[in-house]
């Protein structure tokens, strides 16, 4: 089975150029980041872009406006926005699913919101190195698509190595999680780290390395994005 | 599940979090019920934090009313927070954690952790705002010569809310050996419940010593709201009795219940300074302390339910009522609960009992500045 990379994008006016050359360089999924004042689940890098994003005046009706954009540059490609609870209360829950749905979201990550909160909001669900084998069975059954592991107990950002954390975690979500798709996230940021981490699971995602790669220009995220292609699919 | 007050509260945390909340109100739930927590808290508060704090009647600072002040200024570390800080530090010591890490807005509660991990023996690190660490020098030393790390907070408004989400992420990345000491009664559930019940001793022992002097109950129970802490401690004991008026005041630049709206912030649902969007908005208030764009769930629900109401009073107001306290009644307030003090004029109640939640000596430069600019 080909393992799954899925790249993650701060909404930005530049943001569907950036997409349309993540996919064509062989990203699967593309995580579409929905930026919020005070993101708890975030290292400096995803904060900052937030930051950043919310002074150019990246509201949710602009980072919809953008998914919509992404959406007619990639084709088919899984979009999934990536936010916080804030902003669906905000926006009104079921509304805001189903605005996003109309746009072209396929599903959506809500980084603050545990299993047991909302559970009538499709999305999918993350589970922890500290979840217990109660709350990632239950993460199972309610997720959509696939199952998201934080492969550290901490925020995003890149590690120098990967977490020790993942093999156990990986190996457990397998047995209570039986035929879902597993993606590992968090500190994943370079192709060796990718290709260790795929091969405990289905697939991995890369958020602040790419951001640092986008921020740099097209180039550095295509090459990125090629390298951890290469990685997954040697 | 999670504890909830009407449609605020809840657990908006990342997933991480959970397991160690579920640890937390099992500990929280067997001690809550556990004659020796309670004992252990008690023996603490009289043999080295200072209770019960006295009553103190405040004449010529209101001669048209018959004012009582709840002296939790008295207290060690000179405010109500280290009520909360003892009871969660022998929680801490129950699940078996070394280290605790805290947020300070006004530096109040971060002198309060450091104070109990001393006395326990626990590593302590408070995140503090860059901005706040500058208004409030003497207890960032205070702090560091207690032994706790104190981080600087140098990315958004510096203050209080960076402060909070910083202590949170460092909680994500540590959860397994450390405590997340809050100091207010906001955040992810149990929280806010835990909070007002390691606070609620202010509202006890005052209920107590008014019916002893005045044989009756007060007509308004008067605190300052920041994250609501002195607040809840001091409402919880009046909420069943419904002829006593309970007043909450906010800053007018950090008014989260006049002039919010439903947000999540820190883990909770509640009334916050956010826009439409629910991105959450920067706060004002001269009183570091109340300096903080949300508020604790269980106010949001007692300002929908009418069982309290919330003023708000400008830092112009604090500043007039910080003086006047001063020189009628001797007593130097903190900012915080000055703001409670500038209502009292205006309430329509004749026995009122504020609770002065701390002590003015971290303000003195700022205050003093302040008060020269507006005579000036």
């Amino acid at each position: 089975m080909p393992k799954t990379l899925v790249v993650y994008l701060m909404s930005e006016p530049e943001t569907p150029a950036l997409a349309e050359i993540a996919v064509a360089a062989g990203a699967d999924v593309v995580e579409l980041g929905f930026p919020f004042s005070d993101p708890l689940a975030d290292g400096p890098v995803i904060r900052r872009a937030a930051e950043r994003a919310l002074a150019k005046g990246m509201r949710t009706q602009a980072c919809l406006e953008c998914l919509a954009r992404v959406r007619e540059r990639v084709g088919d490609t899984p979009l999934v926005p990536m936010t916080y609870a804030s902003l669906l209360e905000a926006y009104g829950w079921a509304r805001f699913a189903t605005d996003a749905r109309e746009r072209g979201a396929t599903s959506l990550i809500i980084a603050d919101l545990p299993v047991d909160e909302h559970p009538e909001l499709r999305r999918v669900q993350l589970v922890a190195p500290t979840s217990t084998d109660e709350r990632v069975a239950l993460a199972a059954r309610e997720t959509d698509g696939w199952l998201y592991l934080v492969t550290v107990a901490g925020t995003t950002g890149a590690r120098d190595t990967l977490s020790d954390a993942l093999p156990v975690l990986a190996q457990r979500a397998r047995r209570l999680a039986p035929g879902v798709p597993l993606y590992a996230g968090f500190g994943i940021s370079t192709p060796e780290q990718a290709r260790a981490a795929a091969d405990l699971t289905d697939g991995v995602v890369v958020g602040s390395r790419a951001l640092l790669a986008a921020e740099e220009g097209p180039e550095a995220l295509r090459g990125l994005v090629a390298s951890l292609r290469a990685a997954l699919d040697a | 599940m999670t504890a909830t007050f009407g449609p605020y509260g809840g657990r908006f945390v990342p997933e991480t979090l959970v397991p160690a909340l579920d640890e937390l109100t099992a500990a929280w739930e067997t001690a809550r019920v556990d004659a020796s927590f309670w004992a252990e808290l008690d023996e603490l508060g009289r043999t080295y934090a200072g209770r019960p704090t006295p009553l103190t009647p405040a004449p010529r600072f209101a001669p048209a009313k018959r004012l009582y002040l709840k002296r939790e200024d008295l207290l060690h570390t000179g405010a109500h927070k280290l009520n909360n800080a003892l009871g969660q530090a022998v929680l801490a010591r129950r699940l078996g954690k070394g280290r605790v890490v805290a947020e300070t807005g006004a530096g109040q509660h971060g002198v309060a952790a450091a104070t109990v991990c001393a006395r326990f023996g626990l590593e302590c690190v408070v995140y503090m705002g860059a901005e706040d660490m500058r208004r409030q020098r003497p207890n960032v030393e205070r702090m560091v010569l207690l032994g706790a790390e104190v981080r600087p907070v140098e990315f958004g408004t510096r203050t209080l809310k960076e402060a909070t989400s910083e202590a949170i992420r460092d909680w994500i990345g540590s959860v397994e050996t450390t405590h997340y000491l809050i100091g207010s009664c906001v955040g992810p559930a149990p929280y806010p419940e835990l909070v007002r019940e390691l606070q609620a001793v202010i509202g006890r022992e005052a209920r107590e010593q008014v019916l002893e002097v005045e044989g009756r109950l007060p007509d308004a129970v008067v605190a300052c709201v920041g994250g609501g802490s002195n607040a809840i401690g001091m409402f919880a004991a009046f909420l069943a009795d419904e002829d006593v008026a309970l007043v909450g005041v906010e800053a007018a630049g950090a008014a989260s219940l006049g002039s919010g709206r439903i947000a999540v912030l820190h883990g909770a649902r509640s009334s916050v300074l956010a826009d439409e969007d629910g991105q959450v908005a920067d706060a004002h208030s001269i009183s570091a302390g109340l300096d903080y764009p949300g508020v604790g769930p269980e106010h949001a629900w007692l300002r929908d339910s009418g069982r309290a109401r919330y003023l708000s009073a400008t830092d112009e107001d604090a500043l007039a009522a910080f003086r006047r306290l001063a020189s009628t009644e001797g007593l130097i307030p903190a900012l915080e609960p000055a703001h409670a003090l500038a209502v009292v004029d205006g309430l329509a109640a004749e026995l009122v009992l504020v609770c002065l939640s701390g002590r003015g000596d971290k303000d003195l430069a700022e205050a003093l500045r302040a008060l020269g600019a507006t005579t000036a």
